[in-house]
């Protein structure tokens, strides 16, 4: 679970209250426009991003994707002197890019690293990386980690030295194995070249990478879970606040963040937030890696422009819904823990954090699921259910109870085995879980249901009938 | 083991979130300024509150409970079990009132349409896989999860799974003779692991498993064996965790609750009898902040089942074939007061550690009338030098609650963890919470948290005081320092010196110490009745008994443990044991004379702070059994020296004669003279020997029997087994 599950929209505003106040401090520096204001809207077609505008240049490991080969793609280039520009230029920039955070939740990147700004008290302060990417249907992480590490590693470097940090620990999937392996000689590469450790890059600032394996649990991508276990205790996810820019892995201030956000800092910063900006509709910008699975006919990991209609999304990149649009039964846009959307939906969707929250789904992390007529959707929904059953922690009551009880209910509905106030009995429970729970792992199991009863309840109604 | 570590680095901690705001608004700068009170509303009720009170705190200020499960005041926060979900304005979802620090102008609404139904669904969720077996639970009456399910729960069911798949169940795990679980009953509230890692410091008991598969348990076949695990079963809001003595005993309902004093060690934990027909089914702890806080040690908790067992339940006279044989109240009193009135001025008497001072006074009193000065306690103390007469030489003079705030804590010739459990778990929790060092000079036995171990040779002492120790420095740097010394080593032959070493010792560190009121010197007693007998005037230690060879009656009351055996009394000495259980005491006494045990009477005890509390009623004695003032009122009748105090207020109005503070009960009077009672023992010149320290209770099995009662508990014999098992077995 990339940090999907942390949805900046879910999160109470009491919460963004106690940051404010940082925030509010680290912006009195500028005079005229503030950072972070999006430019105005002038673009009204999205989609079809050209290749020199693509920030994964390898995401298809068609290169080498070792140092040499990076190099020759332009990483580490330069990154000494956007060192030297310092933190509050870097983070300025990020917030005029306004890139939000890939791993789901959507959050301003640059607003989150300038948390870490407020002075000192003696802790050191940590970089987090979640690349413990278990939402199912997600599968962009692992390209950038096996085919463009060094976008990371870079990234690990400059972010850090906007904020301070001393290390950056990447927490990577345990079964990314090859990944692992990859990421682990190109942090050595980098050491050897001297672009990190002692002086990195030649600009003064001591960084260290280091990369953690986890062991498999979905949970260990919640943010304050991933912290706990990397620290070694079982991963189970903490109390907030205090948030982690606060208390984070080994009590000190640490950001965690996805990898894709972490790795598009670099060209960013090259070539400037306003270029970032250029793409996708505002407070929605940048370019983004949508994983399209399912019954398409090439499934792909592509980078694209924001706000791409899904439509287009689907056809120009995925080769089409198999058995033509016509057969599309519902789409589920931004990998498992977000709800389905049916075909009247997908007809007019746009690929981005605003658009898809109108469709009452949600980004995400971009992984788009097709299914066409041939899915029994309820039972599709059932095996999500279920995943989320088994990844749920234990710790807080409503999602292990709850999921475990609508995973009860959901395979009586596969087979049609239930009453029909049952249906609205689930929606309950699933308010019940949704919103109620320490972590988003909740809410997370709670929407597919939601998403499933909202489109198609009469297909489960069917079913209960014919039963 | 737990120990909140990176506390030190943020002068708080992300586990108790009072710490966190004053953190928070060091980002704004304002680190140095008294953080300043701000308003909340509960319900519309405006209170004024410090930053960083939660929710829940702050409701309870305006008498709002919010119902929970897993927050416990004692206990780190955990927010897992999601009850206490409240609404708050302006928050688009509920938040959890025990760990949200409030913010200012915030309003917490604790009966709106979005609380109720927040806790309306999490009590479904509990109860969806609890099973619905109240009827056969222990727990049932006084159950958390009974009682908020009646007050906050739906009124019916909508478990339709129940006909398809059923409830989940759940392996019961053997964790030990006291402690009985039925685990398909948990909601996975985690209080028993939180105290276990964090009171008790044993991190015995964890969760396994995730989601729907979550246990708790040891993982592998072990038992909990901790000197306070019985806590768990109070702390489990439901019958997950159950007394094993206590199972299928009684329903609380049934039960009258006496609240009363223990007196198996000598902090003086503050306890609830529990009784139905004149029996003792189980004792629970009640909350006293000064001294146990709420918590008990096993031995006072589970020790009862000893009050029934070994009982001496009527007067007894040895006869000619030197077996003792019953007899009644009359002859028993008269042949023994033959035999005092023949010895004349010959007589000596042994107080044993579990005697009340009403008893004390009453048997001093008789004593000293018929011309005898010979009354004394089977537990030793020096009495060179200004000996016993002043208390501050006697007493844990810092005060049990105070321990914990303490910065630097100096354990010398002393099992804390055994002797005083909850001195201990006070210690353990400044460990814990406030980084208190803490150094032993002594035995290196497992105090369940990390000490520095400055050897066993008491020596070390010496240098200490001179300056010659490296150690010297770190105890003069010491803010709040204390120095703690064990009943073991003052009771050595060299006692006294040890005793006056410590004493200038320290002296010197309480030079150093600005803190007001705070006293360096502390002693711990092991035994309840020992500061008492002190004040009241009894020399301790039974070395003049043994000594005189012209004694013709000895008067043992209640004692036990340390008394002379029979070779060493001349051979026509009449030994008299008054006492409630037959144990080493009344094996050797001509004549039995049955006393009543601490739930059978009122009786004063001073705890080892000088804090005197009282025992009550709870049940009556059994048999021909008296309370043990009224016996020696009764003998004294007899010889014709008629102790002036017919009843209770009478003897009570004595003993604030001889010391008022005896009967001010729940006050512990601050020791005083500590320079006066140095300069009087460094007239007496006792070197100390060089014979390492050691403690009588060195292991967990010397905890569970050290006296009488808990000897003769069936239940504590079956704690000392289960360690032994625990010892050979792999984990």
């Amino acid at each position: 679970m990339t940090n999907v599950l942390v949805r900046f929209n879910h999160l109470a505003k009491s919460h963004i209250g106690i940051l404010a106040p940082f925030s509010y401090f680290n912006i009195q520096h500028y005079s005229t426009t503030p950072p972070g204001t999006p430019p105005p809207q002038t673009k009204t077609k999205f989609g079809g991003l050209s290749d020199e505008d693509r920030v994964f240049t390898n995401l298809y490991g068609r290169y080498d994707w070792r140092l040499k080969g990076a190099l020759k793609r332009g990483d580490w280039y330069k990154a000494k002197e956007i060192i030297l520009k310092g933190p509050d230029w870097i983070i300025n920039e990020i917030k005029v890019s306004g890139l939000r955070g890939r791993g789901g939740a959507g959050f301003p990147s640059g607003m989150k690293y300038s948390f870490m700004l407020k002075p000192s008290d003696g802790r050191p302060k940590y970089l987090v990386i979640n690349a413990d990417e278990g939402e199912p249907g997600t599968c962009k992480d692992r390209e950038i980690m096996r085919h463009d590490p060094h976008k990371l590693v870079e990234g690990c470097l400059l972010v850090g030295s906007a904020m301070g940090a001393q290390a950056a620990y990447i927490y990577i999937r345990g079964e990314f194995y090859n990944e692992a392996s990859n990421m682990q000689i190109a942090i050595a590469e980098a050491y050897q070249a001297g672009l990190l450790g002692k002086n990195a890059c030649g600009s003064g600032y001591d960084f260290d990478v280091f990369m953690h394996r986890g062991a498999g649990a979905y949970i260990c991508g919640e943010e304050t879970a991933l912290i706990e276990s990397l620290e070694g205790k079982q991963g189970k996810p903490r109390l907030k606040p205090p948030f982690p820019a606060d208390v984070g892995v080994f009590g000190c201030p640490t950001t965690v963040t996805n990898v894709e956000t972490v790795a598009v800092a670099p060209t960013i910063l090259r070539r400037g937030g306003a270029w970032f900006a250029s793409f996708g509709r505002t407070r929605n910008s940048g370019t983004k890696l949508f994983s399209i699975s399912g019954h398409v006919c090439t499934p792909c990991t592509v980078e694209e422009e924001m706000s791409i209609p899904l439509k287009e999304l689907i056809e120009r990149h995925a080769g089409g819904v198999t058995g033509g649009w016509d057969n599309l039964l519902g789409v589920i846009p931004g990998g498992s823990s977000t709800p389905v959307i049916p075909k009247s939906v997908c007809e007019t969707a746009i690929m981005d954090f605003d658009g898809l929250v109108a469709c009452q789904t949600s980004l995400g992390t971009a992984a788009v699921i097709v299914m066409n007529k041939q899915t029994d959707i309820i039972k599709a929904i059932a095996r999500l259910i279920m995943f989320y059953k088994h990844e749920s922690c234990g710790q807080c009551t409503p999602c292990r109870e709850g999921i475990n009880w609508m995973n009860k209910i959901m395979y009586r509905f596969v087979e049609g085995k239930a009453r029909l106030d049952e249906i609205d009995m689930i929606w309950e429970l699933s308010k019940q879980i949704e919103g109620h729970t320490i972590c988003a792992l909740g809410d997370g199991a709670a929407w597919p249901v939601q998403g499933l009863i909202r489109h198609f309840r009469s297909e489960i109604e069917c079913r209960i009938k014919e039963f | 083991m737990l120990r909140i570590t990176v506390q030190k680095a943020l002068k708080g901690g992300f586990l108790s979130p009072k710490h966190v705001s004053p953190m928070l608004s060091k980002g704004t700068g304002d680190v140095q300024k008294k953080p300043q009170q701000i308003e909340v509303f509960v319900d519309d009720k405006p209170v004024m509150v410090d930053p960083g009170t939660t929710v829940l705190q702050a409701a309870a200020m305006v008498g709002v409970e919010i119902p929970r499960f897993c927050y416990h005041e004692r206990l780190a926060v955990a927010g897992n079990c999601r009850m206490c979900l409240v609404e708050v304005e302006r928050s688009p979802k509920p938040v959890a009132a025990c760990a949200m620090p409030v913010m200012k102008g915030w309003r917490i609404k604790t009966n709106s349409e979005m609380t109720k139904k927040a806790r309306e669904g999490v009590m479904e969720f509990l109860l969806v896989n609890h099973p619905l077996d109240c009827p056969i639970c222990d727990q049932g009456g006084e159950c958390d999860l009974q009682d908020q399910s009646m007050a906050f729960g739906s009124d019916r069911s909508r478990f339709t799974d129940i006909e398809y798949s059923g409830k989940r169940a759940v392996e019961d795990k053997d964790i030990g003779p006291l402690i009985k679980t039925i685990m398909t009953r948990c909601i996975h509230c985690t209080r028993c692991i939180r105290f276990a890692s964090e009171v008790a410091g044993i991190d015995d008991l964890g969760t396994t498993g995730r989601g729907s598969d979550m246990q708790v348990g040891t993982y592998v076949e072990k038992f909990f064996l901790s000197e306070l695990s019985g806590n768990v079963i109070d702390l489990c809001p439901v019958g997950a965790l159950t007394s094993k003595p206590y199972s299928f005993a009684a329903r609380p309902w049934e039960i009258r609750r006496t609240d009363s004093i223990d007196v198996l060690d000598a902090i003086g934990s503050n306890i609830v009898v529990c009784t139905r027909t004149g029996e003792v089914l189980r004792i629970l702890p009640r909350v006293n902040e000064l001294v146990n806080e709420e918590w008990l040690s096993d031995k006072a908790r589970f020790a009862y089942d000893g009050l029934k067992r070994q009982r001496l339940i009527t007067p007894m006279l040895r006869n000619g074939f030197g077996e003792l044989e019953p007899v009644d109240w009359e002859c028993a009193l008269v042949s023994v007061g033959k035999k005092i009135l023949k010895a004349g001025k010959n007589v000596g008497a042994i107080a044993g550690g579990m005697a009340e001072a009403e008893a004390l006074v009453a048997l001093k009193d008789l004593i000293n009338k018929i011309g005898s000065e010979k009354v004394c306690t089977e537990h030793a103390y020096p009495t060179t030098g200004s000996g016993t007469d002043i208390r501050s030489s006697y007493l844990l003079n810092n005060k049990i609650a105070r321990i914990e705030e303490a910065d630097l804590v100096l354990l010398i010739g002393t099992n804390t963890r055994l002797e005083a459990p909850l001195l201990n778990s006070r210690i353990r929790k400044g460990y814990v919470h406030n980084e208190t060092q803490i150094f032993v000079i002594g035995p290196k036995v497992d105090l369940r948290y990390d000490y520095t171990h400055l050897g066993t040779d008491p020596g070390v002492i010496k240098d200490i005081e001179y300056g010659k120790h490296q150690f010297t420095t770190v105890l003069k740097r010491a803010k709040k320092p204390v120095i703690i010394v064990g009943p073991d080593a003052l009771s050595r032959p060299d006692g006294a010196g040890i005793l006056l070493h410590i004493q200038s010792l320290a002296k010197i560190i309480q030079a150093c110490v600005t803190e007001p009121d705070w006293w360096v010197l502390n002693i711990l007693h092991k035994v309840a009745g020992q500061v008492a007998a002190l004040d009241i005037g009894y020399t301790p230690g039974t070395k003049s008994i043994v000594q005189d060879d012209s004694l013709k009656v000895l008067y043992l009351l209640g004692a036990d443990e340390n008394i002379p055996c029979r070779k060493d009394l001349p051979k026509d000495c009449f030994v008299i044991y008054q006492g409630h259980h037959g144990d080493k005491g009344a094996c050797m006494a001509d004549a039995v004379l049955p006393g009543a045990a601490y739930t059978e009477k009122q009786a004063t005890y001073v705890n080892t702070e000088g804090r005197a509390q009282q025992t009550t009623v709870a049940v009556t004695p059994p048999g021909f059994c008296r309370e043990d003032w009224k016996i020696i009122r009764a003998l004294s009748d007899i010889i014709g020296k008629t102790l002036p105090y017919d009843n209770l207020d009478q003897i009570r109005c004595r003993l604030e004669e001889i010391a008022p503070h005896l009967t001010r009960y729940g006050d512990a009077e601050n020791g005083n003279f500590y320079d006066v009672s140095l300069d009087i023992g460094k007239q007496s010149n006792v070197e100390i020997e060089t014979d390492p320290l050691c403690v009588t209770q060195n292991c967990l099995e010397d905890f569970y029997m050290t006296d009488v009662i808990s000897r003769a508990s069936s239940t504590m014999a079956k704690c000392v087994s289960a360690v032994r098992q625990q010892k050979s077995s792999q984990y």
